[in-house]
């Protein structure tokens, strides 16, 4: 028997996390950062290998429901999971000092913990090619999540964190009705499975199978916030920490728009057709609308929430526009955009953790004082709006250009999410750092970027870069994925309007 | 000269198959014996030995109900009275373990050398008498044949296959839990009170089911659960009888469950009553109640499915919405329990109306995944309960959650265990409850009730908030002075219980596998 790569990957953040509860003190960072690191390296290693050869783990589980330990890695996953490898040790970097507050519930080694605890379940969801166990991997990854942020943070923390798990669960229980209807029509045409591949086979009655899609669709949009459902985001970003809400937006989220795929694309596709034009619609408003809020948003770590909700438009927009460059526009949206948010929610935290205040009014002139911090949070901002020469550039494009083949008009109008995003970020920024230093951040803001903080985002911005002028290598997983979609769907591109010229 | 004897006809010989009924025999000599024990044996003593007692009865009957478990014996067996088949021996094995943990919190000396009972119960509250019995430090040993006694009525009950011998075994297993819930040390008026009222509730909830018994025997001239299935099936016989004849039944038996409207008594002689003793009930009571419960509506009234689906539904949507909003109020961590009970009953419910029935190629039925959340359930109630009784304060327990806040900073290891519980009992992964729920649910929806499933995981959301509500207590809320409670250590039984607890409510909700396979085994009624 070979080696279970992909258990391995997905167990070790959990050794670190269990180690971390018991040691206390400095030391327990490094074996926290060390950890993760080693992750991150498997992680990669694991994403290349599954490049050429198929890493698939089947172990029946609980056999009289037909319940399989069933893990895979497709392109949709291996981009998620990279993603996940990466941001991870990043974001423990920037915590570094998590815990030292007099306002913090535990210490750093419980940050550290709790942090690659998230981490596990995360790998677990995106590698889980049984029902059950993304289900269980789902809901489990509310349990760190919830204590990140009661832990650690603002002063109205426990409330956000009780208003994120309520949100949380109730998307949770309606997709577990799913679940178990689900599984209700495989017990009854023969015997029952919660493996993917074998739910894909099964013959879904057509009302039954829209009220299934209804259930997973709900469980998704509230994860990965789209408008409407998207109210307990903002304050959860607010009273935790940064690195928390990076955790948050840029793994956890995009549990939501993974599902989306995974589960209702491939499952329902005849629902999903069906509730394309409300989906899409929802999608359009929920970018306009997050676009908007970010614009009159007050508070730097909510600003960058709603700039989150509107990119999730752009996902799910892509998602189901259904091309296959709408598709591997989406996939690679959700990495460019787990990196981007968390370049701008780090950055936004070293700018906070100096002024200590996340108000946007008290900041201004702050590139004279710390030119390095305003360059930093330009280039986020710059990603973050879709500046070509990123990475989400690249996406946002073949969101739009695979969309545009089938839906003109729509299109057009997602159009105007870009012009709002533009619009935000050089708000942000010429409200924060130019004009005349102020007294406030003079006396506040009295140091740059220190080294460790440079660590902490060079990475993401140079792969930023890098994605944004040589995306093939990650594009082409991307590509492959969408495609695959798209047959199991069963649908095709539309054919090209124009007519190729005979040369 | 006429013999008289000659003209009586002949009494057949009855021919007990005592290796079948051996499980039921060993209680019930075990709980005699500690009845003698008192009697015979120095007071000192008698602790020591009536814990080895009722800890032998019940591992001998544990052992003997396996035995024939694995033998594969399914038969009907004293006269008919009592079935012995799948659901039977699953009920029997979680009865028998409910009342091992049960045993263990019973023996619970550790804190400052007394148990949770009181010292004389006889004595009146506050007097002289009383205060004389705690100086010499008197304890009541009679509990443990009063436990052993209440299980073999619950063993009884969960495989009576005669209505006559389920409503006697309801009376059996009733009669030792009234007198041990009035046996509270601290605060005695109140476990007295609590006593007494589910004692008056509880007999009166049995006198209905009497009424119904008589009217099902006038509707199918049979109280073998068998007759009736053959009486409905018939369907000669007025329907009315049946109708009202079943509702009175189910009256008592949703009475011992704690459905909504008959759900009353729960809070108070939760509350009332000593933890170890509303750790006992909550779980065996449930679980011996719900199986008998299945058997009866299964059984005997399976032909009449329409009818009492549509009351169980209702029944469900009733205790589930009440039991999970009021316990929202509650700010005593026993009422609390008591109110989530409640609503855990209502899901329990939701799997009955399902009415799946065990076969080759069904993999959930009700009845085995009824029996895989009663054990989740009864896992994390029992945990729950043992660290309700180790929060303290002023020589008793601490039971109102104020007491409660900082636990996780106090001591963190026990703050854990009870938010694994609480996890588990709102049914957040990979707790054994999420897998208890999603087979209950499953076993519904799979019967047709998907907007039951739906009704229900509603009100597991609302219910999730309350256990919440602990969680958040726990960890998030500094501590007060005036109303902390100290974690006091109790001896080795309190732990067994907790470890064992916490390690099964993993474990089953990582690897249920076997479990559930052990227990679809087992889904069969035999009539």
């Amino acid at each position: 028997m070979s080696l279970p790569l992909l258990t391995i990957l997905a167990l070790l953040p959990l050794v670190g996390s269990v180690l971390l509860f018991f040691i206390k003190g400095p030391v327990a960072r490094l074996i926290g950062y060390g950890f993760a690191l080693t992750t991150t390296i498997l992680g990669v290693l694991v994403f290349i290998l599954s490049r050429t050869q198929s890493l698939t783990e089947n172990v029946s589980w609980i056999r009289t429901i037909g319940a399989h330990y069933a893990l895979g890695l497709d392109g949709i996953s291996a981009t998620l999971v990279l993603m996940t490898v990466i941001i991870v040790p990043v974001v423990l970097l920037a915590e570094w000092k998590a815990g030292e507050k007099e306002t913090d519930r535990w210490g750093s080694n419980i940050f550290f913990s709790l942090a690659l605890m998230l981490q596990s379940f995360a790998l677990f969801v995106f590698m889980a090619d049984d029902l059950l166990l993304f289900y269980i991997a789902f809901e489990a990854t509310l349990i760190p999540t919830y204590f990140l942020i009661g832990g650690f943070g603002g002063a109205k923390r426990r409330q956000a964190a009780v208003k994120f798990l309520i949100y949380s669960l109730v998307g949770g229980l309606v997709m577990l009705v799913a679940v178990a209807g689900l599984y209700a029509v495989s017990a009854s045409q023969g015997s029952p499975s919660f493996l993917l591949a074998d739910l894909k086979a099964l013959n879904l009655d057509t009302t039954l199978g829209r009220w299934l899609f209804a259930g997973f669709f709900f469980a998704f949009a509230v994860k990965a916030p789209m408008a409407g459902l998207h109210t307990w985001l903002p304050d959860a970003a607010e009273q935790s920490t940064p690195g928390t809400s990076t955790l948050l937006v840029g793994i956890l989220d995009k549990i939501g728009t993974f599902g989306m795929i995974k589960v209702c694309l491939w499952l329902f596709p005849e629902a999903s057709q069906w509730a394309t034009p409300v989906i899409l619609i929802w999608a359009i408003v929920s970018v306009i609308y997050g676009a908007l809020l970010a614009i009159q948003a007050k508070d730097l770590l909510r600003l960058v929430s709603y700039t989150s909700i509107s990119h999730f438009g752009f996902m799910v927009f892509g998602i189901f526009a259904l091309t296959t460059q709408s598709l591997s526009g989406s996939i690679f949206y959700m990495l460019n955009h787990g990196l981007s948010t968390a370049a701008m929610f780090l950055v936004v935290g070293f700018m906070i953790h100096r002024r200590g205040s996340a108000d946007i009014d008290a900041f201004g002139g702050v590139q004279k004082v710390a030119p390095v911090l305003a360059g930093v949070l330009l280039l986020s901002g710059l990603s973050a709006l879709a500046l070509p020469g990123m990475g989400s550039f690249v996406s946002e494009f073949l969101v739009m250009a695979g969309s545009w083949q089938r839906y003109p008009v729509h299109t057009a109008v997602i159009t105007l999410g870009t012009v709002l995003a533009a619009v935000y970020v050089l708000r942000l920024y010429l409200r924060t750092m130019t004009g005349p230093v102020t007294e406030q951040v003079e006396t506040h803001v009295r140091s740059d970027l220190s080294v460790r903080e440079k660590a902490v985002v060079a990475p993401l911005l140079i792969l930023l870069i890098a994605f944004g002028f040589y995306p093939a290598p990650l594009l082409s997983v991307a590509n492959d994925a969408a495609r695959d979609t798209m047959v199991t769907v069963g649908v095709t591109d539309p054919a090209p309007q124009v007519q190729e010229g005979n040369r | 000269m006429i013999n008289l004897l000659e003209t009586l006809p002949a009494i057949p010989a009855v021919h007990p198959e005592w290796m079948q009924l051996s499980p039921l025999l060993v209680l019930l000599v075990g709980g005699t014996l500690g009845i003698v024990l008192e009697a015979v044996v120095a007071r000192p003593y008698r602790y020591l030995l009536q814990t080895a007692l009722a800890v032998l009865a019940v591992v001998a009957s544990l052992a003997l109900t396996i035995a024939n478990w694995v033998a594969g014996t399914r038969q009907i067996i004293a006269e008919g009275l009592v079935a012995l088949d799948g659901p039977a021996y699953v009920f029997w094995v979680l009865l028998l373990i409910a009342a091992l943990g049960g045993i263990a919190l019973f023996a619970e000396r550790g804190f400052d050398g007394r148990s949770a009972f009181a010292s004389a119960a006889s004595t009146v509250p506050g007097s002289p008498l009383e205060r004389e019995a705690d100086r010499l430090r008197r304890e009541h040993t009679e509990i443990f044949p009063l436990l052993v006694f209440a299980v073999f009525g619950m063993m009884l009950f969960a495989s009576a296959n005669n209505l006559l011998v389920v409503f006697v075994s309801v009376e059996i297993l009733s009669l030792p839990l009234y007198l041990l819930t009035g046996m509270a040390r601290r605060r005695r008026l109140l476990s007295q009170e609590a006593a007494l009222k589910y004692f008056l509730l509880g007999s009166l909830a049995s006198a209905i089911m009497l009424y119904g018994i008589a009217l099902l025997y006038g509707y199918a001239g049979s109280l073998q659960l068998g007759g009736i299935d053959a009486a409905i099936s018939a369907g000669t016989a007025s329907r009315w009888l049946l109708v009202a004849g079943l509702l009175l039944v189910s009256v008592g038996l949703l009475f011992k469950i704690g459905a909504v409207p008959f759900h009353a008594w729960t809070p108070d002689v939760y509350m009332g009553a000593p933890t170890p003793v509303t750790a006992f009930m909550a779980v065996a009571t449930k679980t011996a109640a719900v199986a008998a419960l299945l058997r009866v509506f299964f059984v005997a009234l399976g032909g009449a499915q329409w009818d009492w689906q549509l009351l169980f539904s209702v029944v469900a949507v009733a205790t589930m919405v009440l039991g999970a909003t009021v316990a929202l109020a509650q700010n005593d961590i026993k009422r609390l329990l008591a109110y989530s009970s409640i609503a855990h009953a209502g899901f329990i419910l939701v799997g009955v109306v399902g009415a799946v029935a065990g076969g080759a190629n069904v993999s959930v039925s009700s009845v085995s995944s009824i029996a895989f959340y009663l054990l989740t359930y009864g896992l994390a109630s029992f945990g729950a309960f043992a660290i309700v009784t180790m929060v303290r304060r002023a020589g008793g327990e601490a039971n109102h959650l104020d007491a409660w806040r900082g636990l996780g900073k106090r001591n963190p290891l026990l703050a854990a265990l009870m938010t694994l519980f609480m996890l588990s009992f709102a049914g957040i992964p990979p707790t054994a409850g999420f897998i208890g729920k999603l087979t209950v649910f499953s076993a519904a929806w799979v019967g047709g009730y998907g907007w039951l499933v739906l009704v229900a995981l509603l009100t597991s959301a609302v219910a999730a908030y309350l256990y919440l509500k602990v969680i958040v207590v726990m960890w998030f809320r500094d501590a007060d002075e005036d109303t902390v409670g100290t974690v006091e250590h109790p001896s080795p039984w309190t732990w067994v219980v907790l470890v064992v607890t916490a390690l099964a409510t993993l474990v089953l909700g990582l690897v249920p596998g076997s479990v559930l396979t052990l227990l679809a085994d087992a889904a069969q009624f035999i009539r």
